[in-house]
């Protein structure tokens, strides 16, 4: 015990002993918060089980004994002009979500398969339009001048594009320009054309965010440092102003990702995109059209998963940006 | 005043002429054999070596698209056969050879049907969508903040696709309250123009207002916050003065934007509500378009649509600065 404990009986000791004061890099903050998130768990969930489906679709076909493009004609009612016979659509302990009025394909099998497909043109859409939107933003923030004139124009003129329209006005031209490549047919081609769409109106959202931040960044003190030191402009640009940056990508991402699902199955419900017999939610609801007043099921089942997996991502998207942004509160 | 509109003009006259250069290319560049595209797919070997003959495909590529300018500045003649001439008025976008008919008249032909679906649309997502964000901003973390909230995230997952088709399927075919959606002139039948409107109205209406509602309350809420608005209530102007007078000016401008872009974007052609309810706008002629290879059409509905777009761009920017005090100094 200290003298000054003694005197005024008050532990000193304690004061030094409690939890030292450690920095918490943003990230550690930012992951704090969502882990505290019940909304993100939850959304995080209902998009892993999306994923995983997704993954393991091809073990469904042996659990059932059939393929989701095999007729299955003894499900259907010949006399009700070939609909399920069953209730809603036909669903039974060996057709979990029903079969496809006139044909008596599995849904549930074209359902599986159809995330996978859905899914994987939407993430891969993702990818490019996040490396080129981020590129563009980034050469064209840092830079400035005439590069980024030319290339804020070109954003103008492509966020100018009725993009849906547009989308399917080239679906026909790229794919017989890509046919005559070499290419091989259907959705071979059409697949492709998809992604490169869907990525092409979707990267200027992210440059124009990335711009933005480079552009406030660029006169930042710590990047005149790094100039003052002899840095090329190379490491300016990705090692010391990129890492700066991952909070609002990372949340453009999150945001972007359910708009390019929802376009990908809008594109394939207009018959612009992916075609049969390959599954795939868009398809699934341009087939029920003709349907849905007698079998209603079979709109049903793609059109509320797309609007689970959509709502998903949304959340999941507020909650990163709220972590991410220290003064967004709800 | 002047001067910005007159640059804000330039600017997008030459995004425009950039837009028609690059649909130009796609379209009669990119493809081997513009003519074979332009004839579609009940297509004769006559009929292709007459459209070659009319479209003039052997003349210089500038020359080209000087002249597919021309026709939509000042007019054009086609050759059509070898006696008959086929002349097309200023704006000429071209001559359908599937329908028989010139682009412009199909255009004309298309507009009401599209505006009137924009028109009651609009006014619908506007209402909704202000009002429950006022009221959620205004009464935060009360019941019907967490409603509206809900609905708003609800509506904002939903597709237009999937929406349009259940209520439908409800509204119309279950319960009868509405009839079936439909066009039909608004100056002969008004009543019955308003009945096949109401279903669009309501689903646009709906899925649209999610994002005013959003954005309403997130501007109200951020603004509510300003020093100039604790001022105001502290100086004691009546709360609903400083609400509406004060906190909706500030918090209006990035809806404004918005409403604009979606405005512009709807009027171009609302193709997926067209195609959903079947209304015979801009947005169905271009998907009847495309699925039947039409090129001109095609091309003429991607240029009105981008029109659209670029005229709303301009219009909003001039709304901003009559609204924004900021932005008229810049």
């Amino acid at each position: 015990m200290s003298i000054y404990e003694k005197a005024s009986g008050i532990p000193a000791l304690k004061l030094i002993e409690a939890a030292p004061i450690t920095g918490r890099s943003p990230a550690a903050i930012a992951w704090s918060h969502l882990k505290s998130d019940r909304t993100a768990w939850i959304s995080s969930f209902f998009i892993f089980i999306f994923l995983f489906i997704g993954v393991i679709a091809p073990i469904f076909p042996r659990i059932l004994h059939t393929t989701p493009d095999a007729f299955h004609p003894e499900t259907l009612d010949a006399e009700l002009g070939a609909m399920p016979i069953g209730s809603f659509g036909g669903i039974s302990t060996q057709h979990w979500f029903g079969v496809e009025p006139r044909t008596g394909r599995d849904i549930f099998l074209r359902f599986v398969f159809g995330a996978r497909t859905s899914l994987s043109i939407a993430l891969i859409a993702t990818v490019i339009a996040t490396v080129i939107g981020v590129s563009i933003g980034l050469i064209s923030g840092f830079f400035g001048g005439k590069v980024d004139q030319v290339l804020s124009r070109l954003m103008e003129i492509i966020l100018a594009f009725p993009s849906i329209l547009f989308a399917l006005a080239i679906t026909p031209v790229l794919e017989s320009v890509l046919t005559r490549a070499g290419l091989p047919d259907g959705n071979g081609v059409r697949i492709p054309v998809m992604i490169f769409v869907i990525s092409t109106f979707g990267w200027p959202y992210i440059a124009r965010i990335v711009r933005g931040q480079v552009i406030s960044l660029r006169e930042r003190e710590f990047i005149e440092a790094a100039r003052a030191l002899g840095a090329s402009r190379w490491h300016l640009v990705f090692r010391e102003i990129l890492p700066n940056l991952w909070a609002p990508i990372l949340v453009t991402v999150a945001l972007n990702i359910p708009t390019f699902i929802t376009t990908e199955a809008a594109l394939t419900f207009l018959g612009a995109g992916v075609i049969e017999p390959t599954s795939d939610w868009g398809a699934m609801l341009l087939a029920s059209v003709p349907f849905y007043r007698v079998d209603p099921m079979y709109t049903f089942i793609p059109g509320f998963a797309l609007f689970i997996l959509v709502l998903a991502f949304n959340l999941l998207g507020d909650s990163v940006r709220d972590a991410l942004d220290p003064k967004s509160s709800r | 005043m002047l001067a910005y509109l007159v640059r804000r003009l330039i600017g997008g006259a030459t995004v425009m002429v950039l837009v028609s250069i690059f649909v130009f290319g796609l379209f009669f560049v990119l493809p081997a054999d513009p003519a074979r595209l332009a004839c579609g797919k009940s297509c004769t070997p006559e009929l292709m070596a007459e459209i070659r003959h009319t479209l003039e495909l052997d003349i210089p590529l500038p020359a080209q698209y000087f002249r597919f300018v021309k026709g939509i500045v000042s007019g054009r003649t086609y050759l059509a056969g070898s006696e008959a001439q086929l002349d097309c008025a200023a704006p000429c976008l071209g001559y359908s050879y599937q329908t028989d008919e010139l682009v412009t008249n199909l255009l004309k032909d298309r507009a009401p049907a599209t505006l009137s679906i924009a028109f009651g649309a609009s006014i619908l997502w506007l209402l909704i969508g202000l009002s429950s964000g006022i009221v959620s901003a205004l009464r935060r973390a009360t019941w019907i903040d967490k409603f509206s909230q809900g609905a708003a995230l609800a509506g904002a997952s939903l597709q237009i696709y999937f929406v349009g088709l259940v209520l439908q399927f409800i509204l119309v075919d279950k319960l009868g309250w509405l009839s079936s959606p439909g066009y039909v002139s608004p100056n002969d039948y008004p009543m019955e123009w308003a009945q096949g409107m109401i279903l669009p109205w309501l689903t646009l209406g709906f899925l649209l207002s999610a994002i005013y509602a959003r954005l309403t309350r997130a501007g109200m809420i951020e603004v509510m916050s300003e020093d100039y608005i604790r001022t105001a209530r502290a100086k004691g102007l009546p709360s609903r003065r400083v609400n509406f007078k004060h906190v909706m000016r500030a918090a209006i401008t990035p809806i404004i934007t918005v409403f604009g872009l979606d405005l512009g974007q709807l009027l171009g052609g609302a193709v997926i509500t067209e195609y959903v309810f079947n209304i015979p706008g801009l947005g169905k002629l271009a998907t009847e378009a495309v699925s039947n290879v039409d090129l001109p059409v095609i091309v003429g509905t991607v240029l009105v649509a981008a029109v659209f777009i670029v005229i709303a761009n301009i219009v909003v920017d001039l709304v901003y600065m009559i609204l924004d005090p900021k932005v008229r100094l810049a």
